[in-house]
C-alpha cells in the first residue's frame, strides 16, 4: 500500500488508526487500574491485620497525653498534603527562629 | 607553473562560484532559513537543544561544495548492498583514493572491467610513465576484449556526464556511505538507522514520572483522544496529493512528539524529514501560542475554573511495575511500537529501580545531550535546498499545524466529556495537555487553569495526559508504520 490514491481508504485507514489508539490505550487503562487496585488490596491488608491484631486504645494514643520530646504532636491537615504540611512547618520554625520540636502545630488548612 | 590557472581553479572550485551556479540562488535562500532558525533558538528559545543543531545542519548542508551530505546517497540507499555492488564499490572506491587522473582512472575501471588484477594495473602504469604510451588507445583495445564487461562502461559514461560516484552505482549500503560519505551522511545513518529518536525515548523515559498517569489512568482517554490532529491530518495530506507513507509522516506531527516524528518518517517518507521535523519542533515550541485561543474557545470559564482533587499517592512498587506492565502489554498488542515504547520504558525502569541512578542520571543527561546533538545537526542537513525550497514544504507547514490544533481540539473535547461524565470534577484544559509534548502542554494547562482561578494549580493533574500523549503518539506511529509496511 505505497500508495493511497482512493479517498475511502484514507478514510477508513484514519479512523482505524484512532479507533486503535483508543482501544489501546483504553485496554492500558484498564491493566493500570488492576494494577492500581491489587497494588492498593496487598497494602491495605497487612494494615487491616495490624489494626485487627492490636487493641484501638493502644494504636492510638491519648488526644490530650504529653507530647514526646521532639515531637510535634497531633496535626490536622485540611486540603493540604503531607509534603506541603512539612513545608510549612519549617518555614514557620525558621522564620520564629525556634526549633521545629519546640513548636506545636494543631491544624493547617488552605484558604480558598 | 600556471599561476593563473591555479587561481582560476581555486575560484571556479570554491564555495561562492557554486552560489552562481544553477540553483545556486536556493542554497542562499536556505542558508537565510538557517539563520531565521537559529534566531527562533536562540533568541526567542524556541526549543534550543535540537532546533539549535537542526538550523546548524541546514547552514552546513546548504554551503556549496562543503560535501557534508549527499542527497543523491541517500537516494540510493539500500538495507542489504548485493555482493556485485559491493564489487564495484570497492572498484571506484579504489580508483578514487589512489588519486588517478582522468585517463587512469578510465584505463583503470576499463582494465577491471576485463579482470586484470591491481598488480598488472599497476604494472601497465610504471610502464605508461616510462614510454609515454597513449592511454586511450590502450583503452579502446580493452574495450575490444572479449573479457570486458559492458555493463562497467554504461557506468563509466554516467561518471562521464558529470555525475558523481554514488550516482553511478544503483544500491548503497551503509558501508558505502560510510566509506563516500561526509560527515553529515554517516551521523545521518542513526536517524535512519531509527537509532537516534530510540536512544532520546530512553533519556524521555528516565525524565518522566509516571506516577500522575498511574494514580489517575483515566488520563489515558486524553492521551488517546489527542492524536485525533495525527489522523485528521493523515486524511487531509492524502486529499491533497501525498502518498500514503507521506500523509502518515505529515499527521504525525501532530502527535506533537519530535523523536517518534523523526523515526516515523526516516522509515516512510525520508525525503520530508527535514520539513517535518523543522514543523514538529517549530511547533511544539508555539504551543504557548497555538493552544491557549483554542482552548478558550472550546471551554467555559464555569469549566476552566474547576480545581481537581488530589490523587492517591503512587507506591514505588506500582512505579516500577509499570514500565515493566506497559512495555510488554502494548508491544504485545502493537508489535510495530517496539522500539519506541520499549526504549522510553526502560528509561523509566532505570529511574523508578532505585539501584540503577548512575544509569538513570546518563539516560537524562549526557547520552540525552550527545543524541540530542547529532539528531538535530544530522536532521537539519537533510534539508537541501532542492528539496526543501518547494511547494510540498508549505503544504506539510500547514498541515502540521492543522494535526496540532486538531490534536488539541480531540484532547478538549474529551476532557469536556469526562467534566460532563464525573459531574463536573474533571478540568477539560487537561485534555490538551494529551497532545505530547512533555512538559510545555501541561504547563499551558497550568497557565490557563490559573488565568481562570488563581488558586487552581491544575499542572499535576496535566502531566498525567500529558505522559499518555507520548503513550498515545507512539501507539499512532506503530499503527502507520505497521499499515504502510515499513
Amino acid at each position: 500500500m505505497d500508495k493511497m490514491p482512493i479517498f475511502p481508504d484514507a478514510l477508513v485507514n484514519a479512523v482505524m488508526g484512532y479507533g486503535v489508539v483508543f482501544v489501546g490505550l483504553i485496554l492500558l487503562m484498564a491493566v493500570v487500574v488492576i494494577m492500581g487496585k491489587a497494588m492498593t488490596a496487598k497494602k491495605a491488608a497487612p494494615q487491616a491485620a495490624a489494626t485487627g491484631s492490636a487493641p484501638a486504645p493502644a494504636a492510638a494514643p491519648a488526644k490530650d497525653g504529653p507530647v514526646a520530646p521532639g515531637v510535634a504532636g497531633q496535626i490536622a491537615l485540611h486540603d493540604v498534603g503531607d509534603k506541603d504540611a512539612a513545608m510549612i512547618m519549617a518555614i514557620v520554625a525558621d522564620k520564629l527562629g525556634k526549633p521545629l520540636n519546640e513548636l506545636r502545630f494543631k491544624s493547617i488548612k488552605e484558604v480558598k | 607553473m600556471d599561476i593563473l590557472g591555479t587561481l582560476s581553479g581555486l575560484v571556479q572550485e570554491s564555495g561562492f562560484a557554486g552560489f552562481l551556479a544553477a540553483g545556486g540562488w536556493k542554497n542562499l535562500i536556505m542558508i537565510a532559513v538557517a539563520c531565521v532558525l537559529l534566531y527562533l533558538g536562540i533568541g526567542k528559545k524556541f526549543e534550543p537543544l535540537l532546533m539549535v543543531g537542526i538550523a546548524f545542519g541546514v547552514l552546513l548542508t546548504n554551503i556549496p561544495g562543503g560535501g557534508l551530505y549527499h542527497m543523491g546517497m541517500w537516494d540510493s540507499y539500500v538495507y542489504e548492498a548485493p555482493y556485485d555492488v559491493m564489487y564495484d564499490y570497492a572498484l571506484y572506491n579504489k580508483a578514487e583514493t589512489r588519486a588517478y587522473t582522468q585517463e587512469e582512472f578510465t584505463y583503470y575501471v576499463y582494465a577491471r572491467a576485463c579482470g586484470h588484477s591491481e598488480a598488472e594495473i599497476e604494472a601497465y602504469f610504471e610502464d605508461h610513465k616510462a614510454s609515454g604510451s597513449d592511454i586511450y588507445t590502450d583503452v579502446m583495445n580493452l574495450m575490444a576484449s572479449p573479457d570486458f564487461d559492458q555493463s562497467l562502461v554504461e557506468r563509466l559514461q554516467a561518471d562521464e556526464k558529470g555525475e558523481t560516484e554514488w550516482e553511478v552505482k544503483n544500491e548503497l549500503s551503509f558501508t558505502d556511505i560510510i566509506h563516500l560519505g561526509g560527515l553529515l551522511d554517516i551521523l545521518y545513518i542513526g536517524v535512519k538507522a531509527g537509532i537516534y529518536p530510540c536512544l532520546i525515548f530512553i533519556g524521555i523515559g528516565a525524565m518522566t514520572d509516571f506516577g500522575p498517569l498511574i494514580s489517575r489512568p483515566s488520563s489515558l482517554i486524553l492521551g488517546a483522544a489527542a492524536q485525533l490532529g495525527v489522523f485528521l491530518a493523515f486524511f487531509g495530506a492524502v486529499a491533497m496529493g501525498f502518498t500514503g507513507p507521506e500523509a502518515g509522516s505529515i499527521g504525525i506531527i501532530g502527535g506533537a512528539d519530535g523523536p517518534t516524528a523523526i523515526l516515523t518518517t526516516s522509515k516512510l517518507a525520508p525525503h520530508l524529514l527535514g520539513p517535518i521535523a523543522i514543523a514538529a519542533y517549530s511547533y511544539m515550541a508555539l504551543i504557548p501560542l497555538i493552544q491557549p485561543p483554542i482552548m478558550r474557545a472550546l471551554t467555559t470559564k464555569k469549566e476552566r475554573e474547576v480545581k481537581m482533587e488530589q490523587t492517591r499517592p503512587v507506591s514505588k512498587v506500582e512505579k516500577i511495575v509499570f514500565p515493566i506492565l506497559v512495555a510488554t502489554f502494548i508491544i504485545l498488542l502493537i508489535p510495530s511500537t517496539a522500539p519506541l515504547i520499549g526504549c522510553l520504558m526502560f528509561g523509566n525502569l532505570l529511574r523508578e529501580t532505585g539501584c540503577t541512578d548512575r544509569l538513570s542520571d546518563t539516560a537524562q543527561n549526557a547520552l540525552m545531550n550527545i543524541v540530542t546533538l547529532f539528531l538535530g545537526i544530522s536532521v537539519g542537513a537533510t534539508t537541501v535546498a532542492s528539496r526543501f525550497l518547494n511547494l510540498q514544504t508549505l503544504m506539510i507547514i500547514a498541515l502540521g499545524l492543522i494535526a496540532f490544533s486538531l490534536s488539541t481540539v480531540g484532547g478538549l473535547l474529551v476532557g469536556k466529556l469526562m467534566y460532563v461524565v464525573t459531574g463536573g470534577k474533571v478540568n477539560p484544559l487537561i485534555g490538551s495537555a494529551g497532545v505530547s509534548a512533555v512538559p510545555m502542554a501541561a504547563r499551558v494547562a497550568q497557565v490557563e487553569g490559573q488565568k481562570a482561578n488563581p488558586s487552581n494549580f491544575l499542572l499535576m493533574h496535566a502531566m498525567g495526559p500529558n505522559v499518555a500523549g507520548v503513550i498515545g503518539s507512539a501507539i499512532a506511529a506503530g499503527f502507520l508504520l505497521k499499515i504502510f509496511g515499513a
